[in-house]
């Protein structure tokens, strides 16, 4: 029923649970009714004009269905939203991503597409904030911006000409992400929105929504950043004006132990949510951590059965009192 | 040896027509793109596809298409006696191209250009028609994995003992010596994508034993598609709008 995890549920938990999802699937049945379809359905389409998008294909002067998904409509085109697919990149995107090697002029990075990413050394921002050619002195320093395992936040740019998907990293709030814990989830959870980055300061927490269902949860950095520390560290005394501008050189080099168990607490709301399949955004997943706090459970209390069976019944209220509302 | 007996039922109680219990299940393995599991009566699989992903081997890229990649293994657990398999023998390296063409054919290969698509199917219990079960559920996974297909391929096998067409053979039916036929089909299309058989049949013999191995096949599809559609609506429902 629940991918991925395994977990033994008591009798009463079961009920509850099934309760919750039941109702789930009332509220959400009344929405689209009947746009299910699966590989080689026939999908009805009313004029014989209409577009076929995505996930169709045109047999015997029918519209047929290529994968398991839900039926789109937009004007005269007609497409199949498949769940459970990797990422398909659309441009702007941001996603997450984990560097997988280190190349001429380039970084690859594995993002959940079908082909490595590309991030092109002129494509980013220098640590040190100037514009200008990137030499061969900078080729060789590539490995002091990201080496292999770095987990990097980066902006869809485009495929090129051959096919290959490039990134670019023009801004301060794009770069390396550390301190804190990648989670991976599928894509068809995460919904496209205006704010991918969100910044709870109660908790001391970045959350970052990668658009390919990556998603980071570390410990608050000011925009400044990691990266540019890092530079300014190895960079010789000439360039103490940006480090004293800066004057982080005091700043703890460890994450406290309350932040660190809010990480986990968060990614752990997360888990949950995914493993039941729930669409995962901001609101969602602070109800949940406000519920696991509230009920006082430990970091580790809540991947057991009886958060997963609370935390369906919580989404079941929620939606079924935002439905109201409409 | 009497295959069937005269009250018509065959060695495991069945009517000569009648499949196995079937029973499928999707989302059996958490780390790979799609996964499924079959079973044909005591015939288990289990399927994992993992991909679209970047080709692993360059020199294998196909600037048009995907790369699809197959591979059958046997636990050492899943027949009666235990052996140790080598890893590729014989057998296996077959049947591994048998799935990886009969999947290939329904894959449409052309929308994932420069990308590689891996299918590994394991046999957890062996009790006949195990290529058959094979391909079912690589078809589930594929599926779950949300590759775009042409069609369900979906395969059953059907033999001929004793002077009666026997549909989805199990593993003493199976090694009688008597012809086997495994069919794999595209049941929209009707067309038939897989045909092997062992042995020899007199043509219109054949034609009747191929005639319920495709019977069998739509059987077969007719399940799928149930467990499919309800768990694409599962998935949608718990996501939300």
């Amino acid at each position: 029923m629940m991918r991925g995890i395994q977990l033994s549920f008591s009798n009463t938990q079961k009920l509850r649970l099934e309760k919750a999802l039941a109702q789930l699937e009332s509220l959400s049945s009344k929405v689209n009714s009947n746009a299910t379809v699966i590989v080689a359905d026939t999908i009805p389409v009313d004029e014989d004009a209409a577009l076929k998008g995505h996930g169709t294909l045109e047999m015997d002067k029918n519209v047929v269905a290529t994968v398991c998904g839900v039926v789109e409509r937009v004007n005269k085109l007609v497409y199949v939203r498949s769940f459970r697919a990797r990422y398909k990149p659309e441009i702007g995107d941001i996603i997450v991503g984990r560097v997988i090697e280190v190349a001429q002029k380039r970084w690859r990075l594995e993002i959940n597409f079908s082909q490595d990413a590309v991030l092109m050394l002129s494509s980013m921002n220098l640590p040190d904030g100037i514009q200008r050619r990137r030499t061969a002195i900078d080729e060789l320093n590539m490995r002091s911006i990201f080496v292999e395992s770095d987990v990097i936040c980066a902006e869809v740019r485009g495929f090129q000409h051959d096919g290959s998907l490039h990134l670019q990293a023009r801004s301060q709030k794009y770069g390396k992400l550390e301190r804190g814990k990648l989670l991976k989830i599928p894509p068809y959870l995460v919904k496209r929105r205006k704010q991918h980055f969100h910044h709870l300061d109660q908790y001391g927490v970045d959350l970052i929504f990668g658009c390919n269902g990556f998603i980071w949860v570390g410990e608050h950095v000011e925009v400044k950043d990691a990266m540019l520390e890092d530079q300014v560290n190895k960079s010789d005394p000439q360039n103490t004006q940006s480090a004293s501008l800066l004057g982080s050189s005091e700043e703890p080099t460890y994450t406290p132990l309350e932040i660190r168990q809010y990480i986990c607490r968060i990614a752990n709301a997360i888990t949950v949510f995914s493993a039941l399949g729930f669409m995962v955004n901001l609101e969602a997943v602070m109800e949940t951590v406000t519920l696991s706090l509230s009920l006082n459970l430990g970091v580790h209390e809540m991947l057991e059965a009886e958060f997963h069976v609370r935390v369906a019944e919580q989404e079941a209220e929620r939606r079924s009192t935002s439905t109201r509302r409409k | 040896m009497e295959y069937v007996n005269p009250e018509g039922l065959r060695l495991d109680g069945r009517r000569p027509m009648e499949m196995r219990q079937l029973r499928a299940e999707i989302g059996v393995l958490s780390r790979a793109d799609g996964s499924a599991s079959f079973e044909m009566g005591n015939t288990k699989v289990i399927a994992a596809v993992y991909g679209p992903r970047e080709v692993q081997n360059r020199s294998q890229q196909m600037n048009d298409q995907a790369l699809v990649r197959c591979e059958y293994s046997m636990a050492n657990f899943s027949t009666g006696d235990r052996r140790r398999k080598t890893k590729a023998d014989r057998r296996s390296t077959e049947i591994s191209l048998v799935i990886h063409q009969t999947m290939e054919a329904c894959i449409l290969t052309h929308l994932m250009p420069r990308s590689q698509i891996d299918i590994y199917v394991q046999v957890l219990q062996a009790d006949g028609g195990t290529r058959s079960a094979c391909i079912n559920a690589a078809t589930l996974a594929l599926a779950d994995a949300g590759i775009p297909m042409r069609d369900l391929v979906t395969s059953c096998s059907a033999g001929y003992l004793n002077s009666t067409p026997l549909l989805d053979l199990n593993y003493l039916e199976d090694s009688a010596g008597g012809a086997d036929v495994t069919v794999g089909i595209l049941p929209k299309l009707d067309k038939v994508t897989l045909l092997q058989m062992d042995a020899k049949l007199p043509m219109d013999i054949f034609e009747n034993v191929m005639q319920l191995a495709v019977e069998g096949c739509k059987a077969v599809e007719s399940h799928i598609r149930e467990i499919l559609l309800e768990n694409a609506k599962t998935l949608g429902n718990r996501r939300g709008v």
